[in-house]
């Protein structure tokens, strides 16, 4: 049952990363997972071997899409083509909702392909939200942006990251995939409370949530998808979940990426979460 | 200062080049420094100044794009040699910088680019010209559109003299050097695939080069296309890839053949080479079927 508007698909449960190094041993052995989260631009391609794997994936899984290219914090206005070929891909996937980074990563038409912090900015965070309603308007399908890890802030800045969310998602009208690993990353990078973030956030909006593993170095820490999730970002999702209620999860691995088992055992961890969370509400 | 000009000046500081020990420059482009730059909207905290929380951007921004290249060229990496690549590579992301929000497009311009900077490239210009424009050719025949495979019940409802497409992922290119088996082998030996020690690894460099030098000129007509979804290199006879290039352009199959066969008096020989392409390149997959033949063959369907 739908907890709230923007978190309508809480019997997804735990989803994973559908990844290259894995296609073969889903193809033949069709494990049971409740979904795969597909990176949308690697497959909003116009033919070959990738949309091949995504249809005879389609046929026996539920796929959601995400993004890492929209940009809706960026200055200038959204691609179109990017657009338009999202738009096939929706159709294709059918996914349910679908997300992308709150961000920006390009600046007149020249692309960094990263996920660059905003400067928390009221200004930032209208013409934020005026792209994500844009976006949403063209492509018919809801949308839930990402709090993405960062390593700077700026002098520019007039509120916290998670004001900032709260401010995007309520203009916009739209959902949050709350990413506790990168709230994880940036508390240590930018020496805040994570709890602070995820009991300062609107969690009825949260539709999804992702979870991932870090990388440790002297004076930051890099998010890098290459690790198992340690216990403090565990302890931050549980914290979500409690908020939430159960909601839709996905562990990102795309480093380093171990055997599918091993992938899908680790985001199977976030269940007991989840269960605790369900018997609590 | 506007959501614009503070993305602009980040952005600016990001993909500026690194320098030789891949730290982010003391000097911005127009020669102001780095520290003072980054300090203006970057804060610092009590573990990394403004610079060096910048410097974590623009690092990351040429290891990716960097890398990006990297895989898509293993060929012109050999052909040129993994340091000039890496320099080249810098020099191109300079003047173009992606302008696709997907990474496969990176290396899209990197062949007019060449052409306009050979000296990256000398004295084996000509080789590496060839190399990136097959490699380019992998990866749109890897994921290039297809259309419905033309079958033979099509032929019998299409007009006497009908247009032949293509599918849309087959490349045809000319090549002044044989840079597919070059190709094939440089993957072959790719270090990726010998990572048992590092000896071993020198060895396989050492025989690539040798293979780079011993490149001679010979002249092929490829077709580089997909069979089950993986990427093949077929050479064609100069009269094949002309007939095929004319059917690309949109000529009838008459025309085609009158193009290829000006000279040719036997028409039982002629007859008989055509028969033996459209089989090998009907099995292969590589026409499409025509709209008007389709439309025809549905409704004589729907007549039975």
């Amino acid at each position: 049952m739908p907890a709230n508007p923007f978190n309508g698909f809480t019997d997804f449960g735990v989803g994973i990363g559908l990844r290259v190094p894995h296609y073969q041993h889903i193809l033949s052995e069709k494990p049971v997972v409740s979904w795969f989260e597909i990176i949308s631009e690697n497959y909003m391609i116009d033919g070959g071997r990738p949309l091949h794997v995504l249809d005879q994936i389609l046929e026996r899984y539920r796929v959601v899409q995400h993004g890492v290219s929209m940009y809706f914090g960026s200055a200038g206005p959204l691609d179109r083509e990017h657009l338009r070929r999202l738009k096939a891909l929706v159709k294709r996937t059918k996914t349910p909702w679908l997300t992308d980074h709150l961000c920006w990563g390009s600046v007149d038409g020249t692309y960094t392909h990263d996920l660059l912090p905003m400067p928390y900015t009221f200004e930032a965070a209208r013409h934020t939200a005026q792209k994500i309603r844009e976006a949403r308007d063209f492509l018919e399908v809801p949308i839930a942006v990402e709090n993405v890890s960062s390593y700077a802030e700026f002098h520019i800045s007039e509120m916290t990251e998670w004001e900032f969310l709260t401010e995007v998602v309520e203009l916009a009208d739209c959902g949050v995939l709350l990413d506790v690993n990168n709230i994880y990353v940036s508390s240590r990078n930018h020496n805040f409370d994570p709890n602070e973030y995820v009991n300062g956030i609107p969690t009825e909006r949260i539709a999804q949530i992702h979870i991932a593993g870090h990388s440790k170095f002297e004076k930051y820490i890099l998010d890098t998808h290459d690790h198992p999730v340690i216990d403090p970002v565990w302890k931050l999702y549980a914290r979500a979940i409690e908020l939430a209620g159960p909601t839709a999860t996905l562990l990102e691995w795309d480093d380093k990426i171990p055997s599918f088992e091993e992938v899908h055992n680790e985001a199977l961890k976030a269940n007991q979460f989840i269960a605790e969370a369900a018997v609590a509400s | 200062m506007s959501l614009h000009e503070i993305q602009s000046r980040m952005f600016a500081a990001v993909i500026q080049p690194l320098t030789d020990s891949e730290q982010m420059q003391l000097r911005t482009q127009d020669g102001k420094s780095m520290h003072e730059v980054a300090a203006e909207f970057i804060k610092p905290n009590d573990r990394l100044s403004s610079f060096e929380r910048l410097e974590i951007y623009n690092r990351q921004y040429w290891f990716r794009v960097l890398a990006s290249l990297e895989e898509d060229f293993p060929g012109l990496r050999a052909v040129v040699g993994p340091r000039r690549f890496e320099r080249l590579c810098k020099a191109y992301l300079v003047e173009c910088p992606s302008q696709s929000f997907t990474m496969r497009n990176l290396g899209s311009r990197l062949e007019s680019w060449l052409q306009s900077h050979p000296e990256w490239i000398q004295p084996k210009a000509a080789l590496a010209l060839d190399m990136v424009r097959l490699e380019r050719a992998e990866t749109e025949a890897f994921d290039g559109a297809a259309e419905p495979v033309f079958e033979s019940a099509d032929l019998r409802t299409t007009d006497p003299d009908p247009q032949f497409r293509l599918q849309p992922y087959l490349q045809l290119l000319r090549f002044r050097y044989p840079v597919d088996d070059l190709l094939v082998a440089i993957k072959k030996d790719n270090p990726e695939n010998a990572r048992v020690s590092s000896a071993i690894s020198e060895i396989h460099k050492r025989a690539q080069m040798h293979s780079v030098a011993r490149q001679k000129r010979q002249p092929i007509c490829l077709a580089v296309h997909r069979v089950d979804y993986s990427v093949y290199f077929k050479r064609l006879e100069p009269e094949a890839f002309a007939f095929l290039t004319a059917l690309r352009e949109g000529k009838s199959l008459s025309v085609a053949l009158q193009l290829v066969f000006r000279k040719t008096d036997d028409q039982t020989e002629l007859l008989g080479v055509v028969t033996n392409w459209f089989e090998n390149w009907s099995k292969l997959g590589w026409f499409c079927r025509p709209t008007f033949a389709n439309q025809k063959s549905i409704s004589v369907r729907r007549q039975s």
